[in-house]
């Protein structure tokens, strides 16, 4: 009898499991096969199957256009919230100096803080600065909410490094430097791979900081929004399927690569 | 490492020992001057706005320190605030129960799997947040499946509906912050030392008093962060409440975005903002206090 509710309890944790991953994936499955539908107008009833849509993804008026934006500002946000943000990740995971405190709730505090108070705060400050809002504005405010989970991620990284291997290196006569570029580095690069994902599919996704600071700029979720309101293109449906399957490829394969390389070490 | 940095630090001189320890302000400087530029000061600036009063023409408005603004936002929109705390803390609640057996099925049962199920958690998350809700809006409504299916079965009559009710945002707010609670869940659980649970076996405790005397407190600083990282981002959430509800489920951020955008009421969008901003820092540092995690990043 405890053999048989036992037995019970583990399977049915994995049907939980399996009804939980099911509730997860419908909304994606359901974008995934409605970018196949041969819809005319709305994009609601299931009319037929086509490519028509994935040869043609531009085929909606002003979704590349967007998509263009979005590409953009994910790809310039990334890269100054990463660079930003890993500095300072170096500096809170290895050093001791005064005003730590300070600083850990500064990183802190726009995670606390809810996207439409941002959002609000810096159209707020544009517009008393007579700043237009616009493209760069809305690099600036991806910018400033992605770098402190940069941070998070990165400091994370650092702190899981064994100390032991930055003082073989030392050891083996490799000054500070040649340290840094040969070991540490290499070390925490898959940490600010992962915080570069983040922080490009956090500005990707962004809506609500994007929508008070974009002034008459388009980007995909924005488009998502405002095309909802009267029936939303499949091509917005084959652009959500594409990006969500290329970043699964690129985590699949990061995890690939680094299994490999932990086998062969 | 601060041993490796001094023990070559004493081989060079005093100038260099000066630079270094400089070195870290180096580091965080273009981060928080960054932060400081576009965060703090469009918060100062919130907070002055807060307190001013409609100037000559729409959209004008000069301080007059005026903070019977709070209580005009409080007053007109107290309904939209407490709704937005409701629904964010039913959502957070949701997001535990569901998550709790996900992160932990993950963790311990999973064997080869773990890695490949944890990606699949994230998943989602790639898919676009506003594609998601939509997809959620077209699969509850009236041309779904669902709806078909309960009015098939007569569970439901043909005036019933799924979309455009309370249920819908609180569930659509509970998928979307999901990965927020089972991600930090997951890493808690995981991080248990398997043996303190079968120690807990071994001195005859059943699988039950196993799980809430030693699983259970083990996970706490995974459920904190999780319950924190649903909690913030759904009580200022408005996509929900606006394509899966209806105008008696407006939440605050509605309020906020309607009165910034559409009514140009900056000084009321201002005080509301900074209510929501200080009633949820209140009720974070509450909450973390009687958890009693102090390192929260």
């Amino acid at each position: 009898m405890k053999q048989a509710s036992r037995w019970f309890s583990r399977n049915l944790i994995r049907i939980y499991a399996f009804i939980g991953f099911a509730y997860l994936f419908l909304p994606i499955i359901y974008t995934i096969a409605f970018s196949f539908n041969n819809s005319t107008k709305s994009n609601l009833v299931w009319v037929g199957f086509t490519w028509n849509n994935w040869l043609n993804p531009c085929g909606a008026p002003d979704v590349c256009n967007a998509l263009g934006n979005s590409l953009k500002i994910g790809v310039l946000a990334t890269f100054f919230a990463t660079i930003l943000g890993t500095l300072m990740a170096f500096a809170m995971g290895r050093y001791a100096f005064k005003g730590r405190s300070v600083v850990n709730i500064l990183i802190f505090l726009p995670m606390a803080t809810p996207e439409i108070v941002m959002g609000a705060s810096l159209l707020t400050m544009f517009i008393s600065f007579g700043f237009n809002p616009g493209f760069w504005t809305i690099v600036i405010a991806h910018v400033m909410f992605c770098i402190s989970f940069v941070v998070v991620t990165v400091k994370a990284r650092i702190a899981s490094l064994d100390p032991r291997l930055e003082q073989a290196a030392m050891d083996l006569y490799a000054d500070e430097r040649e340290t840094f570029r040969r070991v540490t580095l290499p070390l925490v690069a898959p940490g600010i791979a992962a915080a570069a994902l983040l922080a490009f599919s956090l500005s990707f996704d962004d809506f609500i900081i994007t929508n008070f600071n974009s002034g008459d700029v388009n980007t995909f979720p924005k488009f998502v929004y405002i095309s909802a309101q009267r029936g939303l293109p499949p091509q917005a449906n084959v652009i959500g399927s594409s990006m969500f399957l290329i970043a699964l490829i690129i985590v699949l394969m990061g995890q690939f690569v680094g299994r490999r390389r932990a086998g062969v070490r | 490492m601060s041993t490796a940095l001094l023990h070559t630090g004493t081989h060079e001189n005093q100038t260099s020992l000066a630079k270094k320890k400089l070195l870290p302000y180096w580091l965080l400087a273009p981060g928080i001057i960054w932060l400081t530029i576009f965060f703090l000061v469009p918060i100062y600036q919130l907070i002055s706005t807060s307190t001013q009063t409609q100037g000559y023409g729409i959209g004008t408005y000069v301080q007059t320190y005026r903070f019977a603004n709070f209580m005009d936002a409080i007053t007109s929109s107290k309904a939209q605030l407490f709704r937005s705390f409701e629904y964010a803390f039913l959502a957070t609640c949701f997001a535990l129960i569901i998550s709790y057996p996900l992160a932990y099925a993950v963790a311990f049962k999973s064997g080869r799997w773990k890695n490949t199920l944890l990606v699949l958690i994230v998943a989602p998350f790639f898919c676009s947040f506003l594609l998601r809700t939509v997809a959620w809006e077209q699969i509850l409504g009236e041309q779904g499946f669902v709806i078909k299916t309960l009015r098939f079965l007569h569970i439901m009559g043909a005036q019933g509906h799924l979309t455009a009710t309370p249920f819908a945002v609180v569930a659509g707010l509970t998928y979307n912050f999901l990965p927020f609670m089972t991600l930090p869940l997951y890493a808690s659980l995981e991080r248990i030392d398997i043996r303190m649970m079968e120690a807990s076996g071994d001195l005859y405790a059943n699988a039950l008093t196993t799980f809430r005397r030693v699983t259970v407190p083990l996970s706490m600083p995974g459920v904190v962060a999780g319950t924190l990282l649903t909690f913030i981002p759904a009580a200022g959430d408005y996509i929900n409440a606006e394509l899966l509800g209806n105008p008696g489920t407006k939440m605050i951020g509605n309020v906020i975005e309607a009165r910034y955008l559409a009514i140009v009421d900056y000084p009321g969008a201002a005080a509301l903002s900074l209510i929501l901003m200080v009633t949820i820092l209140i009720l974070v540092m509450a909450y973390v206090k009687r958890a009693g995690t102090d390192e929260l990043v």
